[in-house]
């Protein structure tokens, strides 16, 4: 395939990635809002008044960064691995196979429409914190370009996730006990200092903490973490799971009989 | 001559499971061929093809699409192929014609040049009414008919069906028949297909291969496989009922029922001779037919010659 085909195949697949969540939004768009205003409500206005500030931050403008992180962390991951395990399950994914569409142009094609649905709700959150809080933006540039990194990467994660599935309970399993858990204990409610020396380190080994740290620093200028080794780890992470995704998807790994 | 539409020489295939689906197939289809694959459930058709289109990965062999072996260029022998596979694999919940223009856009053909080629498509296929429609509410031969259409919408040279009028209705399958034979004819379109309907192959296709247990046990022309037909079977309808099976000179006979008789006619007998026996007997036959379709005929017999060998 020549580029111009290789864009047409390209658009197309994302095209009907967006389509998939836009149309089904009452399951995909809507709960992340919901549940994120709750946690606006909850956290960040009943009991965050009473929490004082975090970091030398009001409560609120603290947890915004971090649940705008969290939502877009688990969209990405499961745009991509629910829509990936359904092609698969019922084998549209052949359409794709018997298609001159390059390897990389179809994991390119689900990878993107993951961070648009992670990025879409991301947006959304953001919306939803206007109404709580005034938002400033200390650094936009880092604050996009990590927001899309870490979209790009859990997307990533995602279609290892749905190309490895067996059945739909396979799907769910990452997010419920590993996502989950790694992101609330990824300082989105709370600062590392908190913790005694010993879970502090522990902790430095989460990765989600690096990319909620940094994204707060482009909001709010303070993080606990290097910023630059940091972006430099996360590009490393897409880097090593790209490659990994599109190894898997050449030797036809649980798509190919 | 110019290459052949398909060549498959050693193809090997081991599950992962460890069955030996295919044991090293030599197969040509020629170009503008209308080609048939047949063989008992499970004897390797749908791998053998399920190869050629990468929804299988070969053990061993080598598979070319007009001279490109999919080993070194699998893009471009792709750009040459449809597939309408055995089994329904579009997502039942989009709409008709965006599966068919999704596909149009995987083959890198623009939207402006897929629109008018997906409205030709359906029309000719009868599902211009269902185009808005999810693929869901369509009944299985228009599912069927679907996936034609998806897989002819970048204008293959080469177009695999498996099993493609399997839950079609007569009248439809015939006009499927005559919509085939019109691209293999008209628009040069090279068609290998699967089916278990023997009269299909018969009246479609110029070639075949029998393939079982995974090796190919024949590879002939249609005109040529029948001509090797020794033995036909007709079945007599009698007006009279008979308690038991009358002798005829020559001619081998059993009784299915009271009223019906199979009689074997080996080739250069006369069926003339035939009845004249027969209303010397005071038997008349009110009508008659062909046991099995002549080309089912030859079919059983090699499947069970070559089911004898494996036994051996
Ligand atoms: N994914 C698989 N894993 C293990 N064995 C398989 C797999 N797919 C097919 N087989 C086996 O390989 C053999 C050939 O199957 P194939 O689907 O090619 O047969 P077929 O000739 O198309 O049959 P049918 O007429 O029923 O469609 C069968 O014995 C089948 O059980
Ligand atoms: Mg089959």
């Amino acid at each position: 395939m020549n580029a111009m085909q290789i864009a047409v195949a390209l658009w197309t697949l994302v095209g009907k990635e967006v389509r998939r969540f836009t149309r089904i939004w009452p399951q995909t768009l809507l709960p992340p809002s919901i549940t994120m205003t709750m946690y606006f409500i909850i956290f960040g206005n009943l009991i965050g008044s009473r929490i004082g500030p975090m970091d030398g931050y009001d409560y609120m403008d603290f947890i915004v960064p971090g649940l705008i992180m969290m939502a877009v962390i688990t969209n990405s991951y499961s745009n991509v691995a629910s829509s990936f395990f359904s092609n698969k399950f019922q084998r549209s994914i052949e359409e794709m196979m018997v298609s001159p569409m390059p390897n990389w142009v179809i994991l390119a094609g689900f990878i993107l429409g993951g961070m648009a649905r992670g990025l879409g709700v991301g947006i959304i959150v953001t919306g939803v914190s206007l109404f709580f809080t005034r938002i400033d933006v200390a650094h936009p540039l880092l604050t996009i370009g990590v927001v899309v990194l870490t979209a790009a990467l859990f997307a990533t994660g995602g279609f290892i996730n749905a190309l490895l599935g067996k059945k739909f309970d396979d799907i769910s399993i990452v997010p419920t006990f590993v996502l989950t858990p790694l992101t609330y204990l990824g300082g989105v409610f709370y600062s590392i200092s908190l913790l005694p020396d010993f879970w502090q380190g522990v902790s430095m080994l989460n990765p989600i903490l690096y990319m909620v740290n940094v994204f707060r620093y482009g909001f709010l200028g303070v993080s606990d973490i290097p910023v630059g080794w940091a972006l430099a780890a996360i590009c490393a992470f897409i880097t090593v799971l790209f490659a990994i995704a599109l190894w898997m998807l050449e030797r036809g790994k649980g798509i190919r009989g | 001559m110019a290459e052949p539409a398909l060549s498959i020489r050693g193809l090997t295939k081991v599950y992962g499971n460890g069955f030996h689906a295919l044991k090293g197939i030599d197969l040509d289809v020629q170009q503008g061929d209308f080609f048939a694959l047949l063989g008992p459930n499970g004897a390797g058709k749908s791998t053998t093809l399920g190869v050629v289109c990468s929804l299988v990965q070969k053990t061993a062999g080598k598979v070319s699409v007009f001279g490109i072996d999919i080993d070194k260029d699998f893009a471009r022998a792709k750009n040459n192929l449809g597939v309408v596979p055995q089994e329904f694999n579009f997502n039942q919940f989009e709409k008709v014609e965006d599966i068919i223009l999704a596909q149009a856009g995987y083959y890198g053909m623009s939207h402006r040049e897929a629109k008018p080629r997906a409205a030709e498509l359906l029309k000719d296929l009868g599902l211009w009414d269902k185009r808005d429609g999810s693929a869901r509410a369509l009944s299985g031969g228009m599912k069927r008919r679907l996936m034609i259409a998806r897989a002819l919408i970048h204008r293959p040279k080469l177009l695999i069906l498996d099993e493609p009028t399997a839950g079609v209705d007569i009248e439809l399958r015939r006009s499927m028949w005559d919509y085939m034979r019109r691209i293999n004819r008209e628009e040069g379109t090279t068609i290998i297909l699967t089916t278990h309907y023997l009269e299909e192959a018969e009246s479609l296709c110029r070639n075949i291969a029998i393939i079982n247990h995974g090796e190919i046990v024949k590879n002939t022309s249609v005109r040529e496989l029948l001509g090797q037909l020794n033995t036909e079977t007709f079945l007599l309808d009698l007006a009279e009922q008979v308690s038991e099976v009358p002798t005829l000179d020559d001619f081998q006979i059993e009784k299915v029922d009271s009223s019906q008789l199979a009689v074997s006619v080996k080739r250069g007998q006369r069926l003339n001779d035939l009845f004249s026996q027969l209303s010397d007997l005071g038997l008349t036959v009110v009508s008659m037919r062909n046991r099995a379709n002549r080309l089912e005929e030859m079919f059983v017999s090699m499947v069970e010659e070559s089911n004898a060998e494996a036994a051996k």
